[in-house]
C-alpha cells in the first residue's frame, strides 16, 4: 500500500508522519501522531466525536482524508490547555457537562469554533454550533450551559 | 439547579446527614474528560498492532455449508484467519459463570448462523482496511433456512428451531417448565368475583443502547506469559471469566484493564470482543484490536430485547385490584446471554409496587432469529413496568377513578406480603405519587393525600394465601401442541369458594365519596403484627369497619391457621450433568 | 481491494483521469466518499484529488449566479449574494459537515440526502461539467444520469436568482435542523398580478433523486397563495410519486405528511 509523507501543525507543533493512501485524519491523529483526544464514534460523520479544527473551522476528522491537511493547522482538545485550562474546559467541569466523557473532546472543539468567531453567542447559536455532536449521557443542557458560561454568562441560566 | 429535599417524609428513619446527595461533588474523571485524557480502552498505543474484523452472516437463519478463505488468506497484510475450530471452547453462555443455563453460543459459528450479523470467521490484518478487504473476499456458502422473528410464532409447534441447546425455542426453567411461574392466591376465582375485568396487550421494540463509544477490546501479549486486555466492558470480571473459559486459559494468565466506559447503559456486558481479541493475540503473537464499527454496534451489538405482555386485571368498583394475571414474552434473540436471568428478575418484580391479593404470571424467555438481547437500564423490569403502568391507567379509566388515586389506593405498604413471598419494606410509592401530584398540580382528594406507606400494611395483608398451582407448560409440551389451553390445575387446597367477607365489599360508592381509609380488621389467626412501628396516634382499629373501601385483605382466601409451607424445596438454577468446569472463576465456590 | 489516492495539478486532468477509470471516484468535500472508504466499500479503488482551490468561485451573471462545485455549505452561508440558498444550506449536517460538504457533492448525495440539490432544482439550475467546457445541462437531466459511466466532475451550477420572497424551502426531519430528512420541499413561486406564474416545486427524499413535482406546479399556475387557491395543488401533492422506504421513514409516512408540509410551505406557516 502506498504511503505518503504528511506534514502539518498540530496544536501549534510541527508534525510529520507517513500515511497510507485512504487513511483518514482521525486515525492519523490517534495512531499516527499519538493524539488520542479525538474519538471514533461512527466513521460516518453523524456523531461528531472526532471533531477537530482545521485552519480554525470545525471538521469531522473521520471524513477528512489525512493528506489533505498538508501544511495546514489542526487543533484538538488535547491542545486546549496551556498553563491553565481553557475557559471552555473549566466551564465544562464547573457545569458538569461530561459524564462518560466520550463526546467531550468533540463538543469542546465545536464550542471553540463558535466562541472564536462569536464571543457572545445566543443560546440558539450554541445549540446550532453543537448540532453535529451527539451526547448519550447528559441530555445536552449542561453542555449548553457550560458553553454560555465560558462565553461569560451566568452559569446555569437557561432561556425559555 | 437546586434540589428540594422532602425530609419531612420518613423523617424518623434515618440520620439526616447528607454528605454527598444534593452537593455538587466533582467527578474524579472530569479533568480527564475535558483534557481528552480519560483512558478509554482504545487510548493505548501498541507497536505492531493488528486489526480484526469478522465475516458476518447476512441471513437471519442459515446452515453453513462451507467457508472458503483461500482468496482472503493471500491478500496483502493478512496475518491470520480465525475459524470456529480455532476457538478452544467454542460454546458458552454468559451465566455459566453462575451455573445458570446451558452453553449455547459459539464465539465463531461452525454449523449454522441464527441471527443476521452472527460471526463465522475473523480476519486479522496489518491495517483495518486490509482486514475489511479480506473479509469481503471470504466466500461463505449458506443454505438459507426459514426464520422466525415473532415470540409467539417461535413457541408454536413447527416453528424453526433457533437455538440447538433449547429445541423448544424457550429457556428451560428448573428442568421443568418452559417459562417462569409466579403463583399467589387464585386469580380465576378472583376474576369471577371482580366487578370489572380489564385486559390489555403491550408490545415494546428492542432498544439499542447506542453509546457513542462502540464495543471493543485490544489484547496484547505480556512478557510474563500473560495477556493484557484493554476493554470497554462494564463487567470486567464477567469478561475475564468468559475469556478464561472460551480460551481454556487459567484466569490468572489474563490481565484485564477496564477503561473509562464511553457510555454503556448495559450494552457492554456481553464480552464478545475480549475473547476474540485475546485469541487473535494468542494465534499471532502480536497485539490485536477488535472494535465494532457503528453499523456493527447498532445491528450486531445486543439491544435490550423486545417484550410482549398480556395483562388481565380484576378490579372492584371502589378501586381495589383483586387479581392480576400476566403473560410475558421476552425476545431473547438467537442466544440466551442474560435473558434467562431477566425473566427471574422480572418475576420478582411482578405485579409491580402494588398489593394485589391474587397474582398469576407466566414469563417466557423465547428464542427467535433476532439479534441476541442483553441488558439496558433496568432490563427485566422496565418492560413489564411499561405494560403495568399503561394498564393501571386503563383500569382506572374503566372504573372511572383518578389514575393517581388508583395507584395510591393499591400501592404496597410496609408489612404487606409480596407475591414472591417477601415482606414489603421501606415502601414509598404513596409518598412519591403524592409529591409528584403536588408538583404537577394534579389534584387528588384529601383522603389520598393522607395515605401513607407506613400505615395500613401488614396484618391480613401479610398473609400468604392458599395458592392454586399448576403443571402446565412443561418443557416440550407446547411445541408438541399440548398447551393450547392450560392443563388441568392441581387440586386447590381449599374445598370450596368462600363468600367474600362483607367488610371487604362495600356497595359500590361512586369515587367522589372519599371516606378515610381504616386499617383492615385484626384477624383472629395468630399473625404477628407488622414490623413497622404503629403510628403514635392509633386510628380506630378495634372495631371492624363496616362497608368502607380500604386496601383490602385477600378477597377470596380465608385466613389460614398455619403459615404456608412450600411443597418442594427451593432449587437454584439449572442442573447440568457432571461437575461444572467453570463453576467459579477462582476455584471451588463455597455455597 | 487496496486504495490509491491520485492527485492531479489541475481539475481538467483530474476529470480525464476520472473518466478513464471505472474504479475511481472524485474526492470533493469527502462527506460521502470518506464514509464509504471508512466502511471498506469495495466498489472503488482510487480516489482522485484536485487542488483545494479548484471550483470555488461564486460569480454573479446578471439575473443568474454561478456557484463553483467546490464551494462548501459554510461558504454559501457566508455569501450574502446566496442568501436565498441559506435555508437549504443550513440544514446540511452540523457546522463541521458544512465546512466540508460541497455544492457539487450534494448533487450526488443519495436519497434521502440532497437538500441543497432539491433547492437548486426548483431554481431551474443547470450543471456545467469539467469535460463539457461550457455546455451545461439541466439539473433534472443530470440527476437522472449522475451515476452513469463515464463519471464526470461537476464544475459549477448556475441558478436564476429569485425575486425576494418568491423562494421557499422547508426541511422535515426529526432532529432539527441537521437530521436526515423525511422530506424537503423547495418552491419557487413568482407572482404576477397577485397570481402564481411559472411555479417550480421540487421534493427531496421523495424519490430516488430530488424531483420536480409537475402535478403541483400545474395546479398552482394562475392561482393565489391562499387556502382556496392551493387546494388543488395540495390534493395533487404526491401524484405520480412512489417515495422510498428507508431507516428514516416509510413510503406510506412520506405520502401522508408531504401534503401537510406542502400546504404549510405554500401558506408560509412552517418554521
Amino acid at each position: 500500500m502506498a504511503r505518503k509523507p504528511l506534514q502539518f501543525t498540530l496544536n501549534g507543533s510541527d508534525k510529520a508522519v507517513f500515511v497510507e493512501d485512504g487513511r483518514n485524519l482521525l486515525d492519523t491523529l490517534r495512531r499516527g501522531v499519538g493524539d488520542l483526544s479525538p474519538k471514533y464514534g461512527c466513521g460516518q460523520g453523524t456523531c461528531g466525536c472526532c471533531t477537530v479544527l482545521i485552519d480554525g473551522a470545525p471538521h469531522l476528522s473521520c471524513l477528512v482524508l489525512a493528506e489533505t491537511v498538508e501544511g495546514r493547522s489542526v487543533e484538538t482538545a488535547a491542545g486546549l490547555a496551556g498553563a491553565a485550562l481553557h475557559p471552555l474546559q473549566q466551564a465544562f467541569m464547573d457545569n458538569f457537562a461530561a459524564q462518560c466523557g466520550f463526546c467531550t473532546p468533540g463538543m469542546l472543539m465545536a464550542a471553540k469554533a463558535l466562541l472564536d468567531r462569536v464571543p457572545s453567542p445566543s443560546r440558539e447559536q450554541v445549540v446550532e454550533a453543537i448540532g453535529g455532536n451527539i451526547c448519550r449521557c447528559t441530555g445536552y443542557e449542561p453542555i449548553i450551559d457550560a458553553i454560555l458560561d465560558a462565553a461569560g454568562r451566568s452559569a446555569g441560566r437557561r432561556s425559555a | 439547579m437546586t434540589v428540594e429535599f422532602r425530609k419531612d417524609l420518613f423523617a424518623d428513619e434515618r440520620d439526616d446527614n447528607l454528605n454527598e446527595i444534593g452537593k455538587p461533588t466533582q467527578r474524579q474523571d472530569a479533568l480527564g474528560h475535558v483534557t481528552g485524557r480519560s483512558p478509554f480502552f482504545d487510548d493505548h498505543l501498541f507497536d505492531g498492532l493488528l486489526h480484526l474484523r469478522c465475516v458476518r452472516s447476512p441471513h437471519h437463519h442459515a446452515r453453513i455449508r462451507s467457508i472458503d478463505t483461500s482468496r482472503a488468506e493471500r491478500m496483502p497484510g493478512v496475518v491470520r484467519i480465525v475459524r470456529g475450530q480455532d476457538v478452544p471452547v467454542n460454546l458458552n453462555t454468559l451465566l455459566s459463570l453462575l451455573d445458570f443455563g446451558r452453553d449455547d453460543e459459539p464465539l465463531l459459528s461452525v454449523e449454522k448462523v441464527a441471527y443476521k450479523g452472527e460471526p463465522v470467521a475473523a480476519v486479522i490484518a496489518e491495517t483495518e482496511r486490509q482486514a475489511r478487504d479480506a473479509v469481503a473476499a471470504v466466500r461463505v456458502d449458506y443454505e438459507v433456512l426459514p426464520h422466525v422473528l415473532d415470540v409467539e410464532e417461535a413457541l408454536a409447534p413447527g416453528a424453526p428451531v433457533v437455538n440447538r441447546a433449547y429445541p423448544n425455542n424457550s429457556f428451560d426453567y428448573h428442568d421443568k417448565y418452559d417459562h417462569q411461574k409466579l403463583r399467589f392466591g387464585d386469580v380465576e376465582a378472583a376474576f369471577a368475583q371482580a366487578d370489572e375485568v380489564v385486559e390489555g396487550r403491550y408490545q415494546m421494540s428492542p432498544i439499542e443502547q447506542a453509546p457513542t463509544e462502540t464495543n471493543g477490546a485490544i489484547a496484547a501479549p505480556e512478557t510474563n506469559d500473560r495477556f493484557v486486555c484493554y476493554t470497554s466492558t462494564q463487567a470486567l470480571f464477567f469478561s475475564l471469566g468468559t475469556a478464561a473459559k472460551l480460551l481454556n486459559v487459567a484466569s490468572n494468565r489474563l490481565h484485564f484493564i477496564g477503561g473509562t466506559v464511553g457510555g454503556g447503559f448495559g450494552g457492554k456486558v456481553d464480552s464478545l470482543n475480549e475473547p476474540m481479541a485475546i485469541l487473535g493475540c494468542m494465534l499471532t503473537g502480536r497485539p490485536v484490536r477488535y472494535v465494532f464499527d457503528r453499523e456493527e454496534e447498532m445491528q450486531v451489538g445486543a439491544p435490550r430485547g423486545a417484550e410482549r405482555w398480556y395483562l388481565k386485571d380484576g378490579v372492584m368498583r371502589d378501586g381495589r385490584l383483586v387479581a392480576r394475571k400476566l403473560t410475558g414474552y421476552f425476545d431473547s434473540g438467537a442466544y440466551t446471554r442474560l435473558s434467562s436471568y431477566a425473566i427471574v428478575k422480572c418475576t420478582g418484580h411482578i405485579p409491580g409496587p402494588y398489593t394485589i391479593p391474587n397474582v398469576h404470571s407466566d414469563v417466557f424467555c423465547v428464542f427467535t432469529n433476532r439479534t441476541p438481547a442483553t441488558a439496558m437500564r433496568g432490563f427485566g423490569v422496565t418492560g413489564v413496568d411499561f405494560a403495568i403502568e399503561c394498564h393501571m391507567d386503563k383500569v382506572a379509566r374503566a372504573i372511572g377513578m383518578d389514575p393517581v388515586e388508583f395507584r395510591i389506593l393499591n400501592a404496597y405498604r410496609d408489612g404487606d406480603m409480596k407475591a414472591h413471598r417477601r415482606e414489603a419494606k421501606n415502601c414509598a410509592l404513596i409518598e412519591c405519587a403524592q409529591v409528584a401530584a403536588e408538583k404537577a398540580g394534579w389534584p387528588i382528594r384529601e383522603a389520598f393525600r393522607q395515605m401513607s406507606s407506613l400505615r395500613d400494611g401488614g396484618g391480613e395483608r401479610a398473609r400468604i394465601p392458599h395458592t392454586v398451582t399448576d403443571e402446565h407448560g412443561r418443557i416440550g409440551e407446547r411445541r408438541a401442541g399440548g398447551t393450547a389451553t392450560p392443563a388441568r390445575p392441581a387440586a386447590p387446597r381449599y374445598a370450596a369458594m368462600p363468600p367474600a367477607p362483607v367488610a371487604a365489599t362495600p356497595p359500590a360508592p361512586p369515587p367522589s365519596v372519599s371516606p378515610p381509609v381504616a386499617p383492615p380488621p385484626v384477624a383472629s389467626a395468630p399473625v404477628p403484627p407488622p414490623a413497622a412501628s404503629p403510628p403514635a396516634a392509633s386510628p380506630p382499629a378495634a372495631s371492624p369497619p363496616a362497608a368502607r373501601p380500604q386496601p383490602a385483605p385477600p378477597a377470596v382466601s380465608p385466613p389460614s391457621a398455619e403459615p404456608y409451607q412450600p411443597s418442594q424445596p427451593f432449587q437454584r438454577g439449572v442442573h447440568r450433568p457432571g461437575a461444572g468446569r467453570f463453576s467459579s472463576i477462582s476455584g471451588t465456590r463455597r455455597r | 481491494m487496496s486504495l490509491n489516492v491520485s492527485s492531479y495539478p489541475d481539475i481538467a486532468e483530474a476529470a480525464r483521469a476520472l473518466a478513464r477509470d471505472r474504479a475511481a471516484r472524485y474526492l470533493g468535500g469527502g462527506t460521502l466518499l470518506m464514509r464509504a472508504v471508512n466502511e471498506g466499500d469495495q466498489g472503488f479503488s482510487t480516489l482522485i484529488r484536485a487542488p483545494r482551490g479548484a471550483l470555488r468561485a461564486v460569480r454573479g451573471l446578471g439575473e443568474q449566479v454561478e456557484i463553483g462545485a467546490g464551494v462548501s455549505m459554510a461558504e454559501v452561508l457566508e455569501d450574502r449574494s446566496l442568501d436565498f440558498l441559506h435555508e437549504a444550506a443550513r440544514g446540511v449536517g452540523g457546522p463541521a459537515v458544512r465546512s466540508m460538504a460541497t455544492v457539487g457533492g450534494n448533487l450526488f448525495a443519495p436519497s434521502p440526502y440532497g437538500d441543497f440539490a432539491t433547492a437548486l432544482l426548483a431554481l431551474d439550475a443547470t450543471v456545467a461539467r469539467v469535460r463539457d467546457r461550457g455546455t451545461p445541462i439541466e439539473l433534472r437531466a443530470f440527476l437522472a444520469e449522475r451515476d452513469r459511466e463515464p463519471r464526470a466532475i461537476v464544475a459549477s451550477v448556475t441558478v436564476r436568482r429569485p425575486a425576494p420572497g418568491t423562494f421557499r424551502f422547508a426541511k422535515v426531519s426529526r432532529v432539527k435542523p441537521k437530521g436526515v430528512p423525511v422530506l424537503c420541499i423547495a418552491a419557487h413561486l413568482p407572482v404576477a398580478a397577485g397570481r402564481i406564474a411559472g411555479a417550480r416545486v421540487a421534493y427531496g427524499a421523495m424519490a430516488a433523486t430530488p424531483v420536480r413535482v409537475e402535478a403541483v406546479e400545474r395546479t398552482l399556475e394562475g392561482r393565489t397563495l391562499d387556502e382556496a387557491g392551493i387546494a388543488a395543488a395540495v390534493a395533487a401533492a404526491v401524484d405520480g410519486l412512489d417515495p422510498p422506504t428507508d431507516a428514516i421513514a416509510s413510503s406510506w409516512y412520506r405520502r401522508e405528511v408531504a401534503p401537510v408540509h406542502l400546504k404549510r410551505l405554500l401558506l408560509g406557516r412552517n418554521g
